[in-house]
Protein backbone atom coordinates (compact mmCIF):
# COMPACT_ATOMS: atom_id res chain seq x y z
CA UNK A 1 0.00 0.00 0.00
CA UNK A 2 1.19 3.51 -0.78
CA UNK A 3 -0.23 7.01 -0.41
CA UNK A 4 0.10 8.73 -3.77
CA UNK A 5 -3.02 10.75 -4.51
CA UNK A 6 -6.26 11.96 -3.00
CA UNK A 7 -8.13 11.34 -6.26
CA UNK A 8 -10.50 8.42 -5.91
CA UNK A 9 -9.88 7.85 -2.19
CA UNK A 10 -13.14 6.99 -0.43
CA UNK A 11 -14.50 9.35 2.18
CA UNK A 12 -14.12 6.73 4.89
CA UNK A 13 -10.36 6.47 4.29
CA UNK A 14 -9.97 10.25 4.43
CA UNK A 15 -11.97 10.43 7.65
CA UNK A 16 -9.99 7.61 9.23
CA UNK A 17 -6.77 9.48 8.48
CA UNK A 18 -8.19 12.66 10.01
CA UNK A 19 -9.45 10.78 13.11
CA UNK A 20 -6.04 9.19 13.57
CA UNK A 21 -4.40 12.60 13.08
CA UNK A 22 -6.59 14.00 15.87
CA UNK A 23 -5.15 11.35 18.19
CA UNK A 24 -1.62 12.20 17.13
CA UNK A 25 -2.30 15.87 17.89
CA UNK A 26 -2.72 14.75 21.51
CA UNK A 27 0.47 12.70 21.34
CA UNK A 28 2.35 15.77 20.08
CA UNK A 29 1.06 17.78 23.05
CA UNK A 30 2.48 15.34 25.63
CA UNK A 31 5.52 16.13 27.77
CA UNK A 32 7.37 13.46 25.78
CA UNK A 33 5.85 13.75 22.29
CA UNK A 34 7.07 10.41 21.04
CA UNK A 35 5.58 6.92 20.87
CA UNK A 36 7.39 3.68 19.99
CA UNK A 37 4.87 2.63 17.35
CA UNK A 38 7.29 2.46 14.40
CA UNK A 39 10.41 1.37 16.25
CA UNK A 40 12.83 -0.35 13.90
CA UNK A 41 11.24 1.01 10.71
CA UNK A 42 13.37 3.02 8.32
CA UNK A 43 11.88 5.94 6.39
CA UNK A 44 13.84 7.56 3.54
CA UNK A 45 13.00 11.12 2.57
CA UNK A 46 13.87 11.47 -1.11
CA UNK A 47 13.53 15.08 -2.12
CA UNK A 48 14.53 15.44 -5.76
CA UNK A 49 12.98 18.90 -5.68
CA UNK A 50 13.73 21.47 -2.99
CA UNK A 51 11.59 21.66 0.11
CA UNK A 52 11.94 22.87 3.65
CA UNK A 53 8.65 22.48 5.47
CA UNK A 54 7.52 19.21 3.92
CA UNK A 55 10.86 17.48 4.43
CA UNK A 56 11.24 18.70 8.00
CA UNK A 57 7.63 17.84 8.73
CA UNK A 58 8.08 14.25 7.51
CA UNK A 59 11.30 13.93 9.51
CA UNK A 60 9.66 15.12 12.68
CA UNK A 61 6.57 12.97 12.11
CA UNK A 62 8.65 9.83 11.54
CA UNK A 63 10.82 10.50 14.59
CA UNK A 64 7.79 11.13 16.79
CA UNK A 65 6.75 7.57 15.89
CA UNK A 66 10.29 6.34 16.74
CA UNK A 67 11.11 5.42 13.13
CA UNK A 68 14.62 6.02 11.84
CA UNK A 69 14.94 8.62 9.08
CA UNK A 70 17.36 9.15 6.24
CA UNK A 71 17.06 12.31 4.23
CA UNK A 72 18.26 12.95 0.75
CA UNK A 73 18.13 16.05 -1.36
CA UNK A 74 18.98 16.19 -5.02
CA UNK A 75 21.65 18.86 -4.75
CA UNK A 76 24.88 17.24 -3.64
CA UNK A 77 23.75 13.73 -4.56
CA UNK A 78 24.90 11.22 -7.15
CA UNK A 79 22.18 12.51 -9.45
CA UNK A 80 24.58 15.33 -10.27
CA UNK A 81 27.04 12.61 -11.32
CA UNK A 82 24.53 11.25 -13.81
CA UNK A 83 22.90 8.42 -11.86
CA UNK A 84 19.36 7.63 -12.99
CA UNK A 85 16.35 7.95 -10.72
CA UNK A 86 15.81 4.20 -10.84
CA UNK A 87 19.37 3.37 -9.80
CA UNK A 88 19.22 5.94 -7.03
CA UNK A 89 16.05 4.52 -5.48
CA UNK A 90 17.19 0.89 -5.87
CA UNK A 91 20.43 1.80 -4.10
CA UNK A 92 18.53 3.41 -1.27
CA UNK A 93 16.09 0.49 -1.06
CA UNK A 94 19.06 -1.89 -0.65
CA UNK A 95 19.89 -0.10 2.59
CA UNK A 96 16.82 -1.65 4.18
CA UNK A 97 14.26 1.10 3.73
CA UNK A 98 10.62 0.34 4.60
CA UNK A 99 9.02 3.48 3.20
CA UNK A 100 10.06 6.23 0.82
CA UNK A 101 8.75 9.77 0.88
CA UNK A 102 9.24 11.07 -2.64
CA UNK A 103 9.14 14.56 -4.05
CA UNK A 104 10.01 15.02 -7.70
CA UNK A 105 9.38 17.69 -10.30
CA UNK A 106 8.11 15.08 -12.79
CA UNK A 107 4.47 14.07 -12.67
CA UNK A 108 4.08 10.41 -11.79
CA UNK A 109 7.60 9.90 -10.40
CA UNK A 110 6.33 8.48 -7.06
CA UNK A 111 4.27 5.87 -8.96
CA UNK A 112 7.41 4.81 -10.85
CA UNK A 113 9.36 4.56 -7.59
CA UNK A 114 6.60 2.42 -6.08
CA UNK A 115 6.70 0.18 -9.14
CA UNK A 116 10.49 -0.27 -9.10
CA UNK A 117 10.84 -0.98 -5.40
CA UNK A 118 9.10 -3.13 -2.84
CA UNK A 119 8.85 -0.09 -0.55
CA UNK A 120 5.72 1.74 0.33
CA UNK A 121 5.75 5.25 -1.08
CA UNK A 122 4.24 8.54 0.05
CA UNK A 123 3.93 11.20 -2.61
CA UNK A 124 5.32 14.43 -1.16
CA UNK A 125 4.60 16.36 -4.35
CA UNK A 126 5.07 15.38 -8.00
CA UNK A 127 5.34 18.28 -10.41
CA UNK A 128 2.04 20.11 -10.82
CA UNK A 129 0.11 16.90 -10.21
CA UNK A 130 -0.52 15.84 -6.58
CA UNK A 131 0.53 16.68 -3.04
CA UNK A 132 -1.85 14.52 -1.04
CA UNK A 133 -0.43 15.00 2.47
CA UNK A 134 -0.81 18.76 2.03
CA UNK A 135 -4.49 18.31 1.18
CA UNK A 136 -4.98 16.10 4.23
CA UNK A 137 -3.42 18.66 6.57
CA UNK A 138 -5.60 21.36 5.01
CA UNK A 139 -8.67 19.19 5.52
CA UNK A 140 -7.62 18.61 9.14
CA UNK A 141 -7.13 22.35 9.66
CA UNK A 142 -10.59 23.11 8.29
CA UNK A 143 -12.22 20.26 10.22
CA UNK A 144 -10.63 21.36 13.50
CA UNK A 145 -11.84 24.91 12.85
CA UNK A 146 -15.36 24.20 11.60
CA UNK A 147 -16.04 20.74 13.05
CA UNK A 148 -17.13 19.31 9.73
CA UNK A 149 -16.41 19.95 6.06
CA UNK A 150 -19.93 19.16 4.87
CA UNK A 151 -21.27 22.14 2.92
CA UNK A 152 -18.20 24.26 3.69
CA UNK A 153 -17.50 26.73 0.87
CA UNK A 154 -13.82 26.87 -0.01
CA UNK A 155 -12.35 29.16 -2.66
CA UNK A 156 -8.95 28.09 -3.97
CA UNK A 157 -7.38 31.22 -5.40
CA UNK A 158 -4.48 31.74 -7.74
CA UNK A 159 -2.20 29.62 -9.85
CA UNK A 160 -4.42 26.54 -10.05
CA UNK A 161 -2.88 25.33 -13.29
CA UNK A 162 0.59 24.78 -11.84
CA UNK A 163 -0.62 23.74 -8.40
CA UNK A 164 -0.42 20.18 -7.12
CA UNK A 165 -1.81 21.55 -3.86
CA UNK A 166 -4.98 22.65 -5.64
CA UNK A 167 -5.41 19.31 -7.43
CA UNK A 168 -5.02 17.29 -4.23
CA UNK A 169 -7.32 19.63 -2.34
CA UNK A 170 -10.07 19.54 -4.97
CA UNK A 171 -10.45 15.77 -4.55
CA UNK A 172 -9.91 15.60 -0.79
CA UNK A 173 -12.17 18.51 0.15
CA UNK A 174 -15.03 17.64 -2.20
CA UNK A 175 -14.97 13.99 -1.13
CA UNK A 176 -15.30 15.23 2.44
CA UNK A 177 -18.37 17.24 1.45
CA UNK A 178 -16.98 20.73 0.87
CA UNK A 179 -17.97 22.92 -2.08
CA UNK A 180 -14.87 24.07 -3.91
CA UNK A 181 -14.66 27.12 -6.16
CA UNK A 182 -11.51 27.58 -8.21
CA UNK A 183 -10.69 31.26 -8.67
CA UNK A 184 -8.01 32.18 -11.18
CA UNK A 185 -7.33 34.25 -14.25
CA UNK A 186 -8.30 32.27 -17.36
CA UNK A 187 -4.64 31.69 -18.12
CA UNK A 188 -4.06 30.03 -14.75
CA UNK A 189 -7.14 27.83 -14.75
CA UNK A 190 -6.32 24.18 -15.24
CA UNK A 191 -6.82 22.60 -18.63
CA UNK A 192 -7.71 19.20 -17.13
CA UNK A 193 -10.53 20.28 -14.84
CA UNK A 194 -13.36 18.97 -17.02
CA UNK A 195 -15.33 16.61 -14.83
CA UNK A 196 -13.91 17.94 -11.56
CA UNK A 197 -16.63 18.44 -8.97
CA UNK A 198 -15.95 22.18 -8.72
CA UNK A 199 -17.11 25.57 -9.93
CA UNK A 200 -14.65 27.92 -11.60
CA UNK A 201 -14.58 31.69 -11.92
CA UNK A 202 -12.09 34.41 -12.75
CA UNK A 203 -13.75 36.94 -10.45
CA UNK A 204 -12.57 36.75 -6.84
CA UNK A 205 -14.61 39.80 -5.81
CA UNK A 206 -17.81 38.02 -6.85
CA UNK A 207 -17.25 35.15 -4.40
CA UNK A 208 -15.21 36.64 -1.56
CA UNK A 209 -18.29 37.62 0.46
CA UNK A 210 -19.71 34.10 0.46
CA UNK A 211 -16.92 31.68 1.37
CA UNK A 212 -15.95 30.00 4.63
CA UNK A 213 -12.32 29.66 3.63
CA UNK A 214 -10.04 31.32 1.09
CA UNK A 215 -7.14 29.10 0.13
CA UNK A 216 -4.42 31.22 -1.44
CA UNK A 217 -1.82 29.72 -3.74
CA UNK A 218 1.67 30.94 -4.46
CA UNK A 219 2.52 32.19 -7.91
CA UNK A 220 4.93 29.50 -9.05
CA UNK A 221 7.60 31.34 -10.94
CA UNK A 222 9.62 28.09 -11.20
CA UNK A 223 6.78 26.50 -13.19
CA UNK A 224 6.18 29.53 -15.41
CA UNK A 225 3.36 30.95 -13.32
CA UNK A 226 4.38 34.59 -13.55
CA UNK A 227 4.54 34.70 -17.33
CA UNK A 228 0.82 34.38 -17.93
CA UNK A 229 -0.48 37.65 -16.49
CA UNK A 230 0.66 41.14 -17.43
CA UNK A 231 2.16 42.25 -14.11
CA UNK A 232 2.29 41.29 -10.45
CA UNK A 233 0.50 44.54 -9.65
CA UNK A 234 -2.42 43.56 -11.81
CA UNK A 235 -2.49 40.11 -10.20
CA UNK A 236 -2.55 41.65 -6.70
CA UNK A 237 -5.33 44.02 -7.63
CA UNK A 238 -7.58 41.23 -8.92
CA UNK A 239 -6.54 38.11 -6.96
CA UNK A 240 -4.46 39.19 -3.97
CA UNK A 241 -5.89 38.83 -0.45
CA UNK A 242 -5.60 42.52 0.27
CA UNK A 243 -6.80 44.13 3.51
CA UNK A 244 -9.83 45.34 1.64
CA UNK A 245 -10.80 41.87 0.40
CA UNK A 246 -10.05 40.34 3.78
CA UNK A 247 -12.52 42.80 5.32
CA UNK A 248 -15.17 41.60 2.87
CA UNK A 249 -14.84 37.93 3.87
CA UNK A 250 -17.61 36.69 6.18
CA UNK A 251 -16.78 37.37 9.83
CA UNK A 252 -15.78 33.80 10.69
CA UNK A 253 -14.09 32.93 7.38
CA UNK A 254 -10.47 31.82 7.46
CA UNK A 255 -7.48 32.14 5.17
CA UNK A 256 -5.14 29.27 4.33
CA UNK A 257 -1.88 29.16 2.41
CA UNK A 258 0.36 26.15 1.78
CA UNK A 259 3.53 28.22 2.02
CA UNK A 260 6.02 29.45 1.19
CA UNK A 261 4.09 32.70 0.80
CA UNK A 262 4.97 35.83 -1.10
CA UNK A 263 3.90 38.60 1.26
CA UNK A 264 2.48 41.49 -0.67
CA UNK A 265 1.61 39.33 -3.70
CA UNK A 266 -1.06 36.71 -3.04
CA UNK A 267 -1.39 37.73 0.61
CA UNK A 268 -1.13 41.10 2.33
CA UNK A 269 1.35 41.39 5.18
CA UNK A 270 -1.35 42.24 7.74
CA UNK A 271 -3.59 39.40 6.56
CA UNK A 272 -0.70 36.95 6.85
CA UNK A 273 -0.44 37.63 10.57
CA UNK A 274 -4.17 37.80 11.33
CA UNK A 275 -5.64 35.30 13.84
CA UNK A 276 -8.08 34.06 11.18
CA UNK A 277 -5.15 33.18 8.91
CA UNK A 278 -4.31 29.58 9.81
CA UNK A 279 -0.95 29.15 8.12
CA UNK A 280 0.87 28.07 11.29
CA UNK A 281 -2.01 25.76 12.28
CA UNK A 282 -1.55 24.12 8.88
CA UNK A 283 2.11 23.51 9.63
CA UNK A 284 1.35 22.05 13.08
CA UNK A 285 -1.46 19.88 11.69
CA UNK A 286 0.93 18.67 8.99
CA UNK A 287 2.91 16.78 11.63
CA UNK A 288 -0.16 14.97 12.95
CA UNK A 289 -1.45 14.11 9.48
CA UNK A 290 1.91 12.76 8.36
CA UNK A 291 2.17 10.69 11.54
CA UNK A 292 -1.28 9.29 10.79
CA UNK A 293 -0.36 8.36 7.22
CA UNK A 294 3.02 6.86 8.22
CA UNK A 295 1.31 4.86 10.97
CA UNK A 296 -1.38 3.56 8.62
CA UNK A 297 1.20 2.44 6.09
CA UNK A 298 3.83 1.03 8.45
CA UNK A 299 1.97 0.35 11.70
CA UNK A 300 0.08 -2.81 10.97
CA UNK A 301 0.54 -6.05 9.16
CA UNK B 1 -20.27 -21.08 26.95
CA UNK B 2 -19.82 -21.50 30.72
CA UNK B 3 -20.21 -18.37 32.82
CA UNK B 4 -17.59 -17.97 35.50
CA UNK B 5 -18.66 -14.63 36.97
CA UNK B 6 -22.19 -13.26 37.05
CA UNK B 7 -23.10 -9.59 37.41
CA UNK B 8 -23.23 -9.90 41.20
CA UNK B 9 -19.75 -11.49 41.28
CA UNK B 10 -18.35 -8.68 39.18
CA UNK B 11 -19.91 -6.12 41.53
CA UNK B 12 -18.60 -7.87 44.66
CA UNK B 13 -15.10 -8.17 43.20
CA UNK B 14 -14.95 -4.51 42.29
CA UNK B 15 -16.19 -3.54 45.76
CA UNK B 16 -13.48 -5.65 47.38
CA UNK B 17 -10.81 -4.18 45.09
CA UNK B 18 -12.02 -0.68 45.97
CA UNK B 19 -11.68 -1.44 49.67
CA UNK B 20 -8.19 -2.84 49.14
CA UNK B 21 -7.18 0.32 47.30
CA UNK B 22 -8.47 2.52 50.12
CA UNK B 23 -6.62 0.40 52.68
CA UNK B 24 -3.36 0.57 50.77
CA UNK B 25 -3.42 4.33 50.27
CA UNK B 26 -2.75 6.49 53.30
CA UNK B 27 -3.32 10.22 52.87
CA UNK B 28 -3.63 10.68 49.14
CA UNK B 29 -5.84 8.46 47.04
CA UNK B 30 -4.31 7.14 43.84
CA UNK B 31 -5.07 8.10 40.25
CA UNK B 32 -7.05 5.30 38.60
CA UNK B 33 -6.12 4.69 34.98
CA UNK B 34 -8.22 2.30 32.92
CA UNK B 35 -6.69 0.58 29.92
CA UNK B 36 -8.87 0.81 26.80
CA UNK B 37 -11.39 -0.63 26.22
CA UNK B 38 -12.93 -2.39 29.22
CA UNK B 39 -10.45 -1.16 31.79
CA UNK B 40 -11.96 2.32 31.51
CA UNK B 41 -15.49 1.57 32.81
CA UNK B 42 -13.98 -0.72 35.46
CA UNK B 43 -11.80 2.15 36.70
CA UNK B 44 -14.85 4.43 36.80
CA UNK B 45 -16.84 1.90 38.83
CA UNK B 46 -14.00 1.45 41.31
CA UNK B 47 -13.78 5.23 41.65
CA UNK B 48 -17.50 5.40 42.38
CA UNK B 49 -17.22 2.82 45.16
CA UNK B 50 -14.18 4.56 46.64
CA UNK B 51 -16.08 7.82 46.62
CA UNK B 52 -19.09 6.24 48.37
CA UNK B 53 -16.99 4.44 50.97
CA UNK B 54 -14.04 6.74 51.45
CA UNK B 55 -15.85 9.99 50.81
CA UNK B 56 -13.15 11.30 48.52
CA UNK B 57 -13.18 11.78 44.80
CA UNK B 58 -10.60 9.76 42.87
CA UNK B 59 -9.32 11.03 39.54
CA UNK B 60 -9.95 8.56 36.70
CA UNK B 61 -8.09 8.46 33.40
CA UNK B 62 -8.03 6.37 30.25
CA UNK B 63 -4.93 4.94 28.62
CA UNK B 64 -4.67 3.87 24.99
CA UNK B 65 -1.73 1.53 24.47
CA UNK B 66 -2.27 1.14 20.72
CA UNK B 67 1.00 2.91 19.92
CA UNK B 68 3.05 1.04 22.52
CA UNK B 69 2.25 -2.59 21.73
CA UNK B 70 5.22 -4.88 20.97
CA UNK B 71 3.19 -6.79 18.37
CA UNK B 72 2.20 -3.81 16.21
CA UNK B 73 3.97 -5.14 13.16
CA UNK B 74 2.25 -8.53 13.30
CA UNK B 75 -1.39 -7.47 13.47
CA UNK B 76 -3.69 -5.03 11.69
CA UNK B 77 -3.85 -1.52 13.10
CA UNK B 78 -6.82 -0.69 15.25
CA UNK B 79 -8.34 2.75 15.69
CA UNK B 80 -6.95 4.72 18.60
CA UNK B 81 -9.21 5.77 21.43
CA UNK B 82 -6.98 8.39 22.95
CA UNK B 83 -5.35 8.84 26.32
CA UNK B 84 -6.81 11.24 28.86
CA UNK B 85 -5.13 11.58 32.22
CA UNK B 86 -7.04 13.74 34.71
CA UNK B 87 -4.03 14.76 36.77
CA UNK B 88 -0.27 15.01 36.67
CA UNK B 89 0.84 11.50 37.56
CA UNK B 90 4.38 12.46 38.57
CA UNK B 91 5.05 11.41 42.19
CA UNK B 92 1.51 10.02 42.53
CA UNK B 93 0.33 6.48 43.00
CA UNK B 94 -1.29 5.15 39.84
CA UNK B 95 -3.53 2.10 39.80
CA UNK B 96 -3.78 0.60 36.32
CA UNK B 97 -7.11 -1.14 35.75
CA UNK B 98 -7.84 -3.77 33.12
CA UNK B 99 -10.37 -6.54 32.61
CA UNK B 100 -8.22 -9.60 31.93
CA UNK B 101 -4.57 -10.18 32.82
CA UNK B 102 -3.05 -12.78 30.52
CA UNK B 103 0.45 -12.58 28.98
CA UNK B 104 1.28 -9.26 30.65
CA UNK B 105 2.19 -7.59 27.38
CA UNK B 106 -0.66 -5.10 27.58
CA UNK B 107 0.52 -4.06 31.03
CA UNK B 108 4.09 -3.70 29.83
CA UNK B 109 2.86 -1.43 27.02
CA UNK B 110 0.76 0.52 29.52
CA UNK B 111 3.78 1.08 31.78
CA UNK B 112 5.68 2.44 28.76
CA UNK B 113 2.77 4.65 27.77
CA UNK B 114 2.49 6.06 31.31
CA UNK B 115 6.16 7.02 31.16
CA UNK B 116 5.39 9.53 28.43
CA UNK B 117 3.23 11.47 30.86
CA UNK B 118 5.40 11.51 33.94
CA UNK B 119 7.07 9.39 36.60
CA UNK B 120 4.59 7.98 39.10
CA UNK B 121 5.92 7.14 42.54
CA UNK B 122 4.17 3.77 42.55
CA UNK B 123 2.20 1.90 39.89
CA UNK B 124 -0.17 -0.86 40.98
CA UNK B 125 -2.29 -3.17 38.90
CA UNK B 126 -5.93 -4.11 39.42
CA UNK B 127 -7.64 -6.67 37.17
CA UNK B 128 -11.06 -8.26 37.16
CA UNK B 129 -9.72 -11.64 36.00
CA UNK B 130 -6.25 -13.14 36.20
CA UNK B 131 -6.17 -16.10 33.81
CA UNK B 132 -2.46 -16.89 34.14
CA UNK B 133 0.08 -17.69 31.37
CA UNK B 134 2.29 -14.69 31.95
CA UNK B 135 5.08 -14.12 29.42
CA UNK B 136 6.63 -11.25 31.36
CA UNK B 137 7.53 -10.73 35.03
CA UNK B 138 4.32 -8.86 35.87
CA UNK B 139 1.93 -9.56 38.75
CA UNK B 140 -1.34 -7.94 39.79
CA UNK B 141 -1.86 -6.22 43.14
CA UNK B 142 -5.65 -6.51 43.17
CA UNK B 143 -7.46 -9.42 41.55
CA UNK B 144 -11.22 -9.91 41.22
CA UNK B 145 -11.05 -13.58 40.28
CA UNK B 146 -8.19 -16.03 39.75
CA UNK B 147 -9.22 -18.16 36.83
CA UNK B 148 -7.03 -21.08 35.83
CA UNK B 149 -7.33 -21.50 32.06
CA UNK B 150 -5.62 -23.26 29.21
CA UNK B 151 -4.05 -21.26 26.40
CA UNK B 152 -6.63 -22.69 24.01
CA UNK B 153 -9.46 -21.08 25.93
CA UNK B 154 -10.88 -17.60 25.46
CA UNK B 155 -12.02 -15.41 28.31
CA UNK B 156 -14.66 -12.86 27.40
CA UNK B 157 -15.79 -10.06 29.63
CA UNK B 158 -19.01 -8.17 29.04
CA UNK B 159 -19.67 -4.87 30.72
CA UNK B 160 -22.93 -2.96 30.49
CA UNK B 161 -21.29 0.36 29.56
CA UNK B 162 -19.63 -1.13 26.49
CA UNK B 163 -21.43 -4.30 25.48
CA UNK B 164 -24.90 -3.50 26.80
CA UNK B 165 -26.90 -5.90 28.93
CA UNK B 166 -25.80 -7.70 32.07
CA UNK B 167 -22.17 -7.88 33.20
CA UNK B 168 -20.47 -11.25 33.16
CA UNK B 169 -17.35 -13.28 32.46
CA UNK B 170 -17.36 -16.40 30.29
CA UNK B 171 -14.81 -19.00 29.25
CA UNK B 172 -14.96 -20.42 25.74
CA UNK B 173 -13.18 -23.42 24.31
CA UNK B 174 -11.75 -26.63 25.70
CA UNK B 175 -10.89 -26.67 29.38
CA UNK B 176 -7.92 -28.82 30.24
Amino acid sequence: MSFLTTEGLPRQDLEEILDLADEFTHVLARPIPRVPALQGKLVANLFFESSTRTRLSFERAARALSADVMSFSASGSSLTKGESLKDTVLTIEAMGVDLMVVRHRATGAPWRVAGWTGCQVINAGDGAHQHPTQAMLDALTLRRRFGDLDGLRVAIVGDIRHSRVARSNVFALTTLGARVILVAPRTLQPVDCVGWPVETTDDLDAVVGAVDAAYLLRIQTERGGASVFPSLREYVSRYGMTRDRFARLPADAVVLHPGPMNRGVEIDDMVAGHPRTLILDQVANGLAVRMAILFRLLGGK
Amino acid sequence: MPMVMAAADVRRSLTRISHEIIEKSRDILPVLVGIHTRGVPLARRIATVIEEVGGARVPVGALDIGLHRDDLSTRPTTPLSGTQLPADITDRTVVLVDDVLYTGRTVRAALDALNDFGRPEVVRLAVLVDRGHRQLPIRPDHVGCNLPTSVAERVSVRLGEIDGGEDGVWVQGVRS
